[in-house]
């Protein structure tokens, strides 16, 4: 890490607003929060007397609960608010509703959102930390940096890896943040899904986009699938599930291409037997669940970075 | 009754239309332009206007003055004297208000506010009722009411047929046909252009084919028809080539783009800045070149602003959400006047490109310094500095992508049929 360095973000709004030196010392500060939660006692008394609000716009259930688990190990007061999306039809704006959270002076705000840039624009409005639980088609600054912990913790590094994202990357706010995060890092990142749902200008990002499921898993590292959202296929993205999943699944006979100490990840949830096989999902490469207990050491490093600063 | 008379001293006349540009004076006698050989009438009013252009007065083909139905954003007043303010003496809005100005009434209604405004008013009517591209508006109807074109602005004619109607049907009414050109099975749900800011931000993309397939569909029409048409908005650079290539074997197209195509890029969304968003979307650093080499080649006749004022009800929302467009009467000036710094273009082709053009494609009195002429004239001094602020914005809304931009170049004085309607000299 740079010399001089010191960690000096207020908000975590996206990957790409952070440096490798941040990611590095991120990761390094999660690395020593996850022993805190093998203890018998999960608790430290950090972030004690600090509000910290899970805004969500959004169903989720293991962000939520992963950003709820970690504030809680940090001895943190959190308040769940569940709010829906279409409750800006009912009259209120994103930005009163904000507003309003923000009169009761919490310290933290995890918003998770709909709209691409939401948690971008409440940094506008409120005083309050905010933190990027996931938003729009944008980013998911929390599940890109668990990501990256759960393949270090794996194979001791991330640059010069050869890391495979198969799948929706169009709509996938996970793969906009690994993209970008894993690249960061030194690693180099093949993407391979339908033509219709990669995005343009994804090589400007430093992803290579691959012509076949050969060509991005061959001799990868780590092999991420992500999850296909069933409604994709009214808009023509693609023809049925039933062909996507004979086409672009990942399947055993995919993850032999791979090296054989690749992991297999996935940021759940899994559809299995489209994207994913259960026979993969459950071998043991797979490092799915371990990404969960990841989320929780990322997310307790997050809360307590962004408290050193506001 | 008689009206105060005008001599602006000393000012670098340019009228391209007259072949002029040179350092003179003009006498502005009752409303109207006099001979240089005429007398100076001893109740005349004398401005120094040395180191300023005096120039025909400035037409902006392409505004929404919101009013009728949106008065809260806009309203025929303060747009017009945010026109005036602008340098511009005319201004031709669109239809897309509510109701759409898809009738005679709406048409009169609109000039009957007009009267009291700081510019002169040109109606443009809608191309179909409703603007549902269904059915055809009364475009006879409206140009006896007094408008000089028509267009669906907002909305591209989905149907062809209707599109191919409306080119006939208003070369028999002497109106001009403007195209809104978005194909929008293409562009729909689109907030920003596609490419990779939209891949990093998150924003669904509209690509540049949604405006260049339709461009091509009205280029086609119009040769087909050998009837004139105008495209509105140009963003991108395929359609400029469109344009080039359509002009070059003759067909009767006319284009204008906007400042803000050949000022900004996509990077102006960056923190989901809704003052950025606008449809069609600012394009990419190449497009924005191709722009500004079309302005230099005569590909476009007109630079116009689409001026579109919203509130903060519409902009300060989601960047999904936010309404499209932004504010331009102000600043027109002063970032046309970059291209003529950059030597993208001359003084004379800003002139065309501002006032001469706008005239002659909306067949409307204007664009040069004829004598005899009602005096619609604007001085503008091209050196004049000044920061953009919100607190100085005249137009009612606020919504501006150049808000603390320092800008060079402005007008100082805008004379509408000889009444001075914005004066920063005295």
């Amino acid at each position: 890490m740079t010399t001089g360095y010191s960690f000096s973000h207020k908000h975590i709004l996206s990957i790409h607003h952070l440096s490798p030196d941040d990611i590095e010392f991120i990761l390094a500060t999660a690395d020593s929060f996850k022993e805190i939660s093998s203890r018998t006692i999960k608790k430290v008394p950090t972030l004690r007397g600090r509000t910290i609000v899970n805004l969500f716009f959004e169903p989720s259930t293991r962000t939520r609960l992963s950003f709820e688990v970690a504030a809680k190990r940090m001895s943190a007061d959190t308040f769940n608010i569940s709010a829906s999306t279409s409750s800006a039809t009912k009259g209120e704006t994103l930005i009163d509703t904000a507003r309003n959270i923000a009169a009761m002076h919490p310290d933290i705000i995890i918003i998770r959102h709909a709209f691409s840039g939401a948690a971008s624009m409440l940094t506008r409005y409120i005083n309050a930390a905010v933190i990027n639980a996931g938003d729009g088609t944008h980013e998911h600054p929390s599940q890109g940096l668990l990501d990256m912990m759960t393949v270090r913790e794996h194979k001791q590094r991330l640059d010069g890896l050869k890391i495979a994202i198969i799948g929706d990357i169009l709509h996938s706010r996970v793969a906009h943040s690994n993209i970008l995060g894993f690249t960061k890092m030194g690693s180099r990142v093949f993407v391979y899904g339908p033509a219709t749902l990669i995005p343009r200008g994804l090589e400007k990002l430093g992803a290579t986009v691959c012509v076949s499921l050969e060509e991005a898993v061959k001799d990868a590292d780590v092999v991420m699938t992500l999850r296909i959202q069933k409604e994709r296929q009214n808009d023509s993205l693609f023809p049925s599930l039933r062909e996507y999943a004979k086409k672009y699944g990942v399947t055993r006979d995919v993850i032999a291409l791979a090296r054989s100490d690749a992991l297999v990840m996935h940021p759940g949830p899994i559809n299995r037997g489209i994207e994913l096989m259960a026979d993969v999902a459950d071998g043991p490469q797979s490092v799915i669940l371990e990404q969960v207990t990841n989320g929780v050491a990322v997310r307790m490093a997050l809360l307590y970075l962004v408290m050193g600063n506001t | 009754m008689m009206l105060e008379n005008w001599l602006l001293k000393n000012g670098r006349i340019i009228d391209p239309v007259n072949g002029l540009d040179r350092i003179a004076d003009l006498l502005v006698v009752n409303g109207t332009i006099a001979s240089s050989e005429t007398t100076v009438p001893d109740n005349t009013t004398i401005l120094d206007v040395s180191g300023c252009w005096i120039v025909p007065g400035l037409i902006d083909m392409h505004v929404h003055l919101r009013e009728p139905g949106e008065e809260y954003k806009e309203d025929i007043i303060s747009g017009t004297r945010s026109a005036a303010a602008g340098g511009f003496t005319g201004v031709a809005c669109m239809p897309n208000t509510r109701p759409v100005n898809d009738s005679m009434s709406v048409t009169l209604f609109i000039l009957d506010r007009a009267r009291d405004g700081y510019a002169r008013v040109y109606p443009v009517g809608a191309i179909s009722k409703f603007s549902k591209g269904e059915s055809l508006a009364e475009f006879g109807d409206m140009k006896e009411a007094g408008a000089v074109a028509v267009s669906d602005d907002g909305l591209p004619v989905v149907n062809s047929q209707l599109m191919r109607r409306a080119l006939e049907y208003a070369g028999d009414h002497g109106l001009a046909v403007i195209s809104h050109s978005e194909e929008i099975s293409l562009a729909r749900n689109g907030v920003m252009n596609e490419g990779v800011v939209s891949t990093r931000l998150g924003l669904k993309g509209i690509p540049v084919a949604a405006e260049s397939i339709m461009v091509y569909r009205e280029i086609a029409l119009s040769e087909y028809t050998g009837k004139p048409i105008h495209i509105a908005h140009v963003s991108t650079a395929m359609t400029a080539d469109l344009i080039r290539s359509a002009k070059a074997r003759g067909v009767r197209v006319t284009a204008e783009t906007t400042p803000h195509y050949f000022t900004l890029t996509e990077e102006a969304v960056e923190g989901y800045n809704t003052n950025a968003k606008m449809n069609p979307p600012l394009r990419t650093e190449e497009d924005r070149q191709a722009i500004r080499a079309g302005l230099a080649d005569g590909t476009f006749d007109a630079i116009a602003t689409d001026h579109a004022p919203h509130s903060s009800l519409e902009k300060e929302v989601e960047f999904d959400l936010a309404a499209n467009g932004i504010i331009g009467l102000e600043t027109s000036v002063p970032l046309s006047l970059e291209l003529v710094r950059d030597g993208v273009v001359s003084e004379q082709r800003f002139v065309e490109l501002l006032s001469v053009n706008p005239a002659r494609i909306l067949n409307v009195p204007g664009g040069a310094l004829s004598e005899g002429m009602p005096a619609d004239v604007t001085v503008i001094n091209p050196d004049l500095a000044f920061e953009y602020l919100e607190e100085t914005v005249v137009s009612k809304s606020k919504n501006s992508p150049f808000l603390g931009w320092k800008l060079k170049g402005r007008a100082v004085l805008t004379m509408v049929g000889g009444r001075v309607m914005h004066n920063l000299l005295q």
